[in-house]
């Protein structure tokens, strides 16, 4: 006798027959069916060579990742095995990201290597500004795209040099609506709030203020003459991002700048 | 606007369980879908309906599992229903929340083959 382990059975003594527990499926009916459906599934018992019926049904568990967001993934760990910390910088356009980004490399910069990518629909204007001996720097001109995606990221970082860069600073195109759904890669989105903008931003826009580790408040030492409420600007941050850390900041007059500097520092200390 | 591609790599998945579970169509396909997840269903249906017939998924049943939204208020630490919109506050002590508990599901829950 040579006979194999039986598959595990249910039995289903109210609906008279058994449910092969790996499987799913249904077989042999233990005893004559009664009920609605017992004709349809007498017959269809029948009908089947083996005795079974319904179907092979699999908890597959698969997440779903789009083309995008595998991408990022890819990027992210480029990034990590590199041992640089990369920063989706976001805002606006005229928030003050390319601005920032120029002192930034000419203060911190000097001691801490970077990098930037920086995004525009045309021309490479931001990229000769930011241009430094020092700092690699590449234009991503994107036509029409409103946007950065992953691979525009994958193919800008290949093109610079990055041995010994710690920050890779990526400029997005300025816009608070499409950047929000695609991930680059990044270790830090940062997304910028100018006094000029208006308190109620984050409200107005929330995915792309709901996903930022770190907003700064930009332009804040005009913020009195525009009659801009810093408070309350900080209150719609927090009832959107409740956790992203919070720096009102100026370029023009330096405030703000060292808390900044501090944790851009803190990005590049091995944990 | 990503539902396309979101649907094209499911159908990918779809096509790489049904040959690994030696199955030439597929009768049913259970997706999960968390409410945060930033999926509009009746885009995504309508890319099923374009893709799912050049596929081995072509005329399967296509069913939805909505997953509702929760957030966890680590003030008072009672975990809440997100109703709708981006500002989580908790109904209990009213702060604010960004740690969301559920809603963010995105993927396929189960596959239905007919029997060999």
């Amino acid at each position: 006798m040579n006979n194999p382990t039986p598959p595990p059975l249910l039995t289903e003594p109210a609906l008279g027959y058994q449910i092969n527990a790996l499987t799913g499926a249904a077989r042999n009916a233990a005893r004559p069916l009664a009920g609605p459906l017992s004709a349809e599934i007498t017959a269809a018992f029948s009908a089947s060579p083996r005795g079974e019926i319904a179907v092979r049904s699999i908890d597959v568990n698969i997440p779903l990742l789009e083309k995008n967001d595998i991408l990022a993934e890819r990027n992210r760990g480029y990034f990590l095995g590199r041992g640089l910390a990369a920063l989706n910088i976001v805002s606006s356009p005229g928030a003050g990201k390319t601005t920032l980004l120029e002192r930034t490399l000419d203060e911190f910069g000097q001691q801490t290597k970077c990098a930037v990518l920086v995004g525009d629909l045309e021309t490479d204007n931001d990229g000769r500004r930011l241009s430094r001996p020092y700092a690699p720097v590449a234009q991503i001109t994107t036509g029409t795209v409103c946007h950065l995606d992953a691979s525009m990221i994958a193919r800008a970082a290949q093109s610079i040099n990055l041995d010994g860069v710690k920050i890779l600073f990526i400029e997005n195109v300025g816009n608070l609506v499409c950047p929000a759904s695609f991930d680059l890669g990044e270790q830090v989105r940062v997304v910028l709030l100018s006094t000029t903008e208006g308190e109620d931003k984050p409200l107005k826009y929330p995915p792309i203020f709901k996903s930022a580790q770190l907003v700064l408040l930009t332009k804040i030492d005009v913020a009195d003459v525009l009659g801009f409420h810093r408070q309350l600007a900080v209150e719609n941050i927090r009832r959107i991002a409740p956790t992203a850390k919070i720096i009102q900041l100026s370029t023009r007059t330096g405030e703000g700048l060292s808390e900044w500097y501090d944790y851009l520092r803190q990005l590049t200390s091995p944990v | 606007m990503h539902e396309v591609g979101i649907m094209q790599s499911a159908l990918e998945a779809i096509t790489a369980q049904a040959k690994l579970h030696h199955a030439a169509r597929v009768e049913r396909i259970v997706l999960r879908i968390g409410t945060l997840a930033g999926v509009d269903l009746e885009a995504l249906r309508f890319a099923y309906e374009a893709l799912a017939p050049h596929t081995i998924a072509a005329g399967a049943e296509l069913e939805i599992e909505v997953i509702a939204a929760q957030a966890h208020c680590a003030t008072c630490a009672t975990t809440f229903a997100i109703e709708r919109g981006f500002i989580f506050q908790c109904p209990q002590c009213g702060n604010y929340s960004g740690d969301i508990r559920a809603g963010r599901e995105l993927g396929i829950a189960r596959l239905e083959f007919p029997h060999e």
